[in-house]
């Protein structure tokens, strides 16, 4: 409360701050309380694929190389590698780690890692789908072989946590949990790792708390003795639970209560753009669900730039988004490989040049479609498409707009149910632009094309990704990623809206770095 | 009696085969559970065989039979999301639902029926009506503002109370209680206030107007006539016929108490069966949705038959009937 405020404010606040404090006080000064929404699914690292769950996890294990600070790949259980053969990369290992247990850490345990994750009852299989095997060479040394070359394969080896080969046949865990298929191990309700903390109890939707592991091999730029976690399902619950001084952070913040809690004192916002792109699917059938039997007029390029320029980004980020979101006409966010300022380019808001193309394509009077939008994924999903629809009825397209809950909307897009349909991506975990290719741009066969169900085709596309795909000089890969992005945007094959924000809020004395890819990394946490 | 009690249970395993026949086409309607359990590239045949594996490919009275005995011998399956056989989730959930909705329930009958005299005895009286007037506010109220204002008021503003969880519990092996702990009954107080707030100005406005409708009966007169004192008359003859239906409403309550602490649960993120709920709904976690829609199908029926029991032996003329 450094200015001047007014008294009526500095009474109203005058409680809230003093409880801060004093809670913040009482509470041991090393501890870091922090809630988010939903709860971290298991502890078994291989037993899901929840972006959430995976960056709790890498509080208590470590993977091979790690994200630094900067977001660049940095050592972290392999010290150095290098490429024996265009299919095979050799990992020297980091000597002297220990294990929460006590157990050493060495090439074996590497090995029961990746062929549990390779197993086809895991998970998380797919985070690494271009790996064969895992082979010992000596006890630190690891030569993993993947099908042909592959230049993701450490953007990929960053999400694979490396588990105790002891503790995992003491345990009976040596095969992977799975959460769709319901398999438990022990792995899913005890970890054993070798992170910088490690868990001390793990009660779900109460809470998981865990405690910093004195002996861990790196030199800790946090000043933690703990971290509580607690899940609070409701954003309001969540606020007050700040603001009252029962919880040092919470992440992620409600945009609405941004102002309100930047407001308060001692109490801060932290904001960056994620990752995260929202766009628009479309499809690219012959007919629309909205009216079988007629031809599809999305497949007129002309209609589908006019729904691209018939909509209103701007008044999306000032109203919906209240400022907060980054507009983008490409489908990767600036850190990622394969953006280019270029194909970022936004086009223009212009109602009359959409009806102009609309009847030039035949549809002077628009068109009927679908529109279906989660309503509890995305940063205000469902007011984005409530927006849009209204925009789009402006020059005469008339969007039946549903939307509904992610447990069922996002079965109903992979069977390809909808006309337009909103969805988000962010790269994750690669962090490359390659995701976006593989998955949404080209034809759904093998390995290729997993979220792409509304028949987006494009031959030099399909092209590129393949080339792109087992393409080693890395300037050269860039330049083909762009160079399919700036077709996809050419073609329309989405309509790119905005990257959302990461915001958390959290009392006056913490510093934690932000992520673009929403990770809490509290390694880097410093607690005052 | 006896006729009653099993005509009861007759009616009470109809409710139950209807409610079990719901949960069973959930796991059969809400999405092909095949396309839910398997991985993501599965090959064709890999499904099929998932489907012969899961017992799916047998005729849908088969299957519902099989899903029957399977309840009965309480295998409810495990929670796709919490990775834990649903029964021990539901028997881990349990006392932190019912040790609330008990709380509640004495708070609404211990504060409800006293206000409800007061109206009644006096219902021109200064605090009759302000009475009356605030019991509006609570009956028209939705219960997820009535939490977050508390939390505003006690937790933020004047941080007396938490503002979320259960605080610390005591494990006793079979039962996990808030109640011994001072952070544990400080955890209570605002999600029991919440929750038992409508049930509250339910039963004080029944007490109030059955109430009113016993003083003026002809054998409330003939006792003052015979002059007998107000206070035996009010609390020994009046207040007790007008309890007779309290005690339905509060029964039959109990089991919306436990359906309703779905929004408490989740406003303070109260660790019972309501949020276990919510958040495999969110997930789409069925084994635990139909295991949570039998279970308080059944509370529900337990509950009326019990009541209903406990009507005949406390009014006389049902069990001469009955016998």
């Amino acid at each position: 409360m450094r200015k001047p405020m007014n008294w009526t404010r500095a009474i109203a606040l005058g409680c809230t701050t003093a409880m801060a404090a004093l809670a913040s006080a009482g509470a041991s000064a090393q501890t870091m309380r922090w809630s988010a929404p939903t709860d971290i699914a298991t502890l078994d690292p291989y037993a899901q694929v929840e972006s959430f769950t995976t960056s709790m996890l890498h509080h208590v294990f470590d993977p091979l190389v790690r994200r630094s600070r900067k977001m660049e790949l940095e050592p972290a259980l392999a010290t150095s590698w290098k490429t024996v053969a265009p299919d095979t990369w050799r990992f020297e290992l980091r000597k002297g780690v220990k294990f929460h247990n006590g157990n050493a850490f060495t090439a074996d345990d590497v090995v029961a890692s990746i062929t549990r994750l390779l197993d086809p009852g895991a998970r998380a299989r797919g985070n690494l789908a271009t790996v064969v095997s895992a082979t010992k060479v000596d006890d630190f040394t690891v030569d993993i072989k993947t099908k042909g070359p592959y230049p993701l394969l450490l953007n990929d080896l960053a999400g694979i946590y490396i588990m105790d080969k002891e503790w995992m046949e003491q345990t009976g865990s040596i095969k992977p949990g799975n959460i769709s298929t319901g398999v438990t191990t022990a792995a899913s309700t005890t970890a054993m790792g070798t992170g910088a903390f490690s868990v001390e109890s793990f009660k779900p939707d109460v809470g998981t708390n865990l405690v910093v592991n004195p002996n861990w091999w790196d030199k800790p730029e946090h000043n933690l003795k703990r971290i509580e976690f607690k899940p609070i399902k409701s954003d309001a619950t969540r606020v007050a639970a700040l603001l009252s001084g029962e919880l040092d952070m919470i992440a992620p913040a409600p945009l609405q209560d941004l102002a309100r809690i930047g407001a308060a004192p001692g109490f801060k916002v932290i904001e960056e753009p994620s990752l995260r792109l929202i766009f628009l699917g479309l499809n690219h059938r012959p007919e629309l669900k909205a009216t079988p039997g007629q031809k599809n007029p999305m497949l007129d390029l002309k209609v589908r730039q006019a729904m691209w320029h018939a909509i209103d980004l701007d008044t999306i980020q000032k109203r919906v988004m209240r400022g907060k979101s980054r507009n983008t006409g490409t489908l990767v966010a600036p850190p990622v490989p394969g953006f280019s300022a270029e194909n970022d380019k936004l086009l223009a808001f212009d109602p009359e040049l959409a009806k102009k193309l609309l009847a030039e394509a035949g549809y002077p009077n628009g068109f009927k479609t679908n529109l279906n939008c989660s309503n509890d994924r995305y940063i205000n999903d469902e007011q984005i498409c409530v927006a849009i629809a209204a925009m789009w009825s402006r020059v005469g397209i008339q969007a039946d707009l549903k939307t509904e809950s992610r447990a069922t909307y996002f079965p109903r897009m992979d069977k390809g149910e909808f006309d337009v349909y909103i969805i988000g991506w962010a790269t994750l975990p690669p962090m490359d632009g390659f995701s976006v290719l593989s998955a949404l741009i080209t034809e759904p066969k093998d390995n290729f094309g997993g979220s792409n169900p509304m028949g987006y085709v494009n031959p030099q596309i399909e092209k590129l990704t393949r080339d792109a795909a087992v393409e080693l000089d890395e300037p050269k890969r860039r330049a083909m990623l762009a160079e399919a992005m700036k077709i996809a945007k050419d073609t329309v094959a989405y309509i790119p809206l905005h990257t959302q924000p990461v915001a958390w809020a959290a009392r006056a004395g913490v510093d934690v770095p932000q992520f673009p890819d929403e990770y809490v990394r509290l390694w880097f946490a410093q607690v005052k | 009696m006896i006729r009653v009690i099993l005509e009861r249970l007759g009616q009470a395993v109809l409710v139950l085969l209807a409610v079990s026949a719901v949960s069973f086409a959930m796991f059969r309607f809400v999405g092909d559970p095949v396309a839910t359990l398997s991985r993501e590239n599965a090959t064709v045949q890999e499904k099929a065989e998932l489907r012969v594996a899961l017992g799916l490919d047998r005729p849908i009275l088969v299957q519902y039979g099989a899903f029957l005995s399977r309840t009965l011998r309480g295998e409810w399956g495990i929670s796709y999301r919490n990775q834990q056989p649903v029964t021990k989730l539901l028997a881990d959930r349990l006392p932190a639902t019912l040790e609330l909705v008990l709380v509640a329930t004495l708070l609404s009958l211990f504060v409800g029926i006293p206000l409800g005299v007061v109206c009644a005895l006096r219902p021109d009286g200064v605090a009759a009506r302000l009475i009356q007037a605030i019991s509006l506010i609570g009956i028209s109220t939705p219960t997820f503002v009535t939490g977050i204002v508390l939390i505003l008021v006690f937790a933020v503003s004047l941080g007396w109370l938490p503002s979320f969880g259960r605080g610390q519990t005591v494990d006793l092996g079979w039962w996990t209680t808030g109640l011994l702990t001072a952070s544990g009954l400080k955890a209570l107080v605002l999600p029991a206030i919440t929750l038992a707030l409508y049930q509250l100005t339910l039963i004080m406005r029944l007490v109030r107007s059955e109430l009113i409708d016993v003083l003026s009966t002809d054998y409330i007169r003939f006792a003052k006539a015979r002059g007998l004192p107000a206070r035996y008359i009010h609390y020994r003859l009046a207040l007790r016929n007008a309890l007779m239906p309290v005690i339905t409403v509060t029964g039959l309550q109990i089991g919306s108490l436990i359906a309703f602490a779905i929004v408490t649960e989740t406003v303070f993120q109260w660790p019972g069966m309501g949020l276990l709920f919510i958040q495999a709904v969110s997930f789409a976690d069925i084994p635990v949705m139909a295991a949570y829609l039998l279970f308080v199908g059944l509370i529900f029926v337990v509950i009326n038959s019990v009541v209903d029991v406990l009507y005949a032996v406390v009014d006389p003329r049902l069990r001469v009937r009955a016998g």
